[in-house]
């Protein structure tokens, strides 16, 4: 064995390491045990096992194993669905053309980008036709992978056909593509703009699942009122159909912000706690009470206020849309961690605040025989 | 061919983790980390994409007499966890691909060539078992050792357990040797044995039963495990009225807002 390395050799880190070991030695000497502030493992005292605590309070579902581009393209995909519907609807009562080839380009974008983005998601992307093997009615992300595919090929050949129709005139086979296009692009637009909710509405996620009958409605509105945001920041801010669907959209996304805020129940808790609430509610400010008010503001006073408001007001329903959208993918995540929830299904126990149930302390009654 | 199951008695388990070890090797599934977790001899904390058998280490507070300990001792029990293989499974239901299918012995089973790793079977399952592997892209489970039933032989977990702790074979009979088996525990004062098999809830049974003593909570078996397909009436609902509120409103905002809504 060597001899050991003379002090001067040692570093300023290396010193302090051994010095920590000289008062782990001395508090040893001292009291027989170590009492030394950080001489107990990070965590402790661990959780014990108990109906309360389940197993060590690890969490028994999983998180979603999604990126990134899973709220993008919730957002995208809203944004996109609700376009079409304008850009048909606005074509089928004769509104002006401009409008009309904007929402066209807006849905033909998300068509594009939406698969991306789910594609890009997969753990095997180059095996995203195994998506088209079946259909699952039961399965919301083989609905919404179908619907998809309609809305993408509908959205597409509509812009495209528009951009034949402006560019070398109106021949019979462009119209036929344009309508049918349009057609098929206002039929898969209507599910597409809020399929979204119902894919993490129909999860094991506590706070999705407990949000079923209101993620579907919520996810649509707030895509239409990015869809108007959009086309607003286009230069539509004159049109006041595009007022109108804006104003209801942020009305709606407004009571929907007061829903959560007035239901209590712990399984909603990752909506207004913690990091994930305060993105829940700065999404919902941003998507209801503040265009809302912005909207009707420019209402009054003078044409140029008026267009500089909504285009406040359009800028906020679409920040508010995608945070939105990454605020309930976020809340999921935590709904899924929090262990207490699967314990407590079905019983009406109410959730315990009780982060320091150590060893020896939890209830055992019911394990005596 | 008959539908089986697993029947996992933690009143016979030891802890050894032979159906970990077995799992592992016939299944080819890689090592997940030889950490302690700090819980209790706990690896790896709960079932996952590269552990599909699992033993739970359930230290619980010291009970005179409890499990025939001294009572100094801090009673233990151990608990071998597993895909429940649900009669009405979420990740089943939710595959998109069709990867995810019931074998004829009524397990469910990945088709390994089929996933994509969309990653939707994850969050559907009520037991969190399912997992995506971040390194291979694919969600993985337990197969119920398909291949092996295939031929005739009983899961690899099954026949490696020392101490019958998992049972394997026919549905109805395990079920049956789990009555007699906790009459059996009754009998010698163990009143607190008992079945978890949620056969009540909405996942309709499982082929995967579990004999513990206490709440069964204690073993992060859930009270009232639900499939998710049961909320897809309310959030479909909820979307057919959001699309209806759409084209509605926007119908009724161009007509209403003139052809092209000069006035703002």
């Amino acid at each position: 064995m060597s001899d050991p390395r003379p002090l001067h050799e040692f570093s300023v880190e290396e010193l302090q390491r051994e010095r920590r070991l000289d008062e782990i030695r001395q508090d040893a000497e001292l009291h027989g045990q170590l009492q030394l502030v950080g001489a107990r493992p990070a965590g402790a005292p661990f959780p014990q096992a108990s109906p309360e605590n389940g197993y060590y309070r690890i969490p028994l579902l999983k998180q979603p194993p999604w990126t990134w581009e899973i709220p993008l393209y919730f957002f995208v995909g809203g944004a996109a669905g609700a376009s079409a519907v304008i850009g048909a609807i606005a074509d089928y009562t004769g509104a002006d053309r401009e409008l009309v080839k904007h929402a066209r380009w807006i849905a033909a974008a998300g068509s594009v980008i939406s698969p991306a983005l789910l594609i890009s998601d997969l753990g095997r992307p180059e095996r995203f036709l195994a998506m088209l093997r079946v259909f699952k009615p039961q399965s919301a992300m083989s609905v919404g992978v179908w619907t998809l595919l309609g809305f993408s090929t509908g959205a597409a050949a509509a812009a495209f056909a528009g951009f034949l129709h402006d560019r070398y005139g109106a021949s019979l086979p462009v119209r036929v593509m344009e309508q049918a296009g349009q057609a098929a692009s206002l039929a898969f637009g209507l599910p597409f703009s809020n399929y979204t909710g119902v894919l993490i509405g129909a999860t094991a996620i506590p706070v999705w699942n407990k949000n079923a009958g209101d993620l579907p409605m919520h996810f649509g509105m707030s895509g239409l009122g990015a869809g108007v945001g959009i086309l607003e920041l286009m230069g539509h801010r004159k049109n006041r159909a595009l007022q109108a669907l804006g104003l209801g959209a942020a009305i709606f996304e407004t009571w929907e912000g007061l829903r959560i805020e007035g239901r209590s129940h712990y399984h909603l808790d990752p909506l207004k706690h913690g990091t994930s609430g305060l993105i829940t509610r700065t999404g919902g400010v941003l998507s209801g009470p503040l265009p809302l008010a912005l909207r009707i503001a420019s209402l009054f006073g003078s044409e140029k206020r008026s267009r500089s408001l909504r285009r406040w007001a359009a800028a906020s329903s679409i920040l508010g849309s995608l945070i939105t959208r990454m605020a309930l993918v976020h809340a999921g995540h935590v709904s899924a961690q929090d262990w207490r929830l699967p314990l407590q299904q079905g019983s009406a126990t109410p959730r315990t605040n009780d982060k320091t149930a150590v060893y020896g302390q939890a209830d055992f009654k019911q394990h005596g025989d | 061919m008959s539908v089986t199951a697993f029947l996992t008695d933690s009143t016979l388990c030891i802890g050894c983790k032979a159906c970990e070890v077995a799992c592992k090797e016939w299944n080819g599934v890689s090592e997940d980390g030889l950490e302690w977790s700090g819980y209790s001899y706990d690896n790896t904390g709960a079932v996952g994409a590269s552990t599909w058998r699992h033993v739970k280490f359930v230290e619980i507070a010291p009970v005179p007499g409890y499990g025939g300990n001294s009572p100094e001792q801090p009673s233990w029990t151990f608990s071998s966890d597993v895909c429940k293989h649900c009669e009405e499974a979420g990740c089943l239901e939710a595959c998109p691909t069709g990867s995810i299918v019931r074998t004829e012995f009524g397990g469910v089973y990945i088709q390994p060539d089929v996933c994509n790793g969309c990653g939707y079977c994850v969050p559907s399952c009520p037991f969190g078992v399912v997992e995506r592997n971040q390194k291979d892209g694919r969600a993985f489970k337990c197969t119920f050792c398909y291949d092996r039933q295939k031929v005739g032989l009983q899961p690899a977990c099954a026949k490696a357990c020392p101490t019958e702790s998992i049972k394997f074979g026919e549905i109805d009979s395990l079920r049956q040797r789990a009555q007699e088996r906790l009459a059996e525990l009754h009998g010698r004062g163990m009143n607190d044995a008992q079945l978890y098999d949620p056969i009540d809830s909405s996942v309709q049974g499982t082929h995967a039963m579990f004999i513990v003593r206490g709440d069964a909570r204690t073993y992060n078996l859930p009270p009232a495990p639900a499939v998710p397909t049961v909320y897809l009436k309310k959030a479909w609902r909820s979307s057919a009225i959001a699309a209806g509120v759409l084209l509605g409103g926007t119908l009724l905002a161009f007509l209403a807002g003139g052809k092209d809504g000069r006035v703002r």
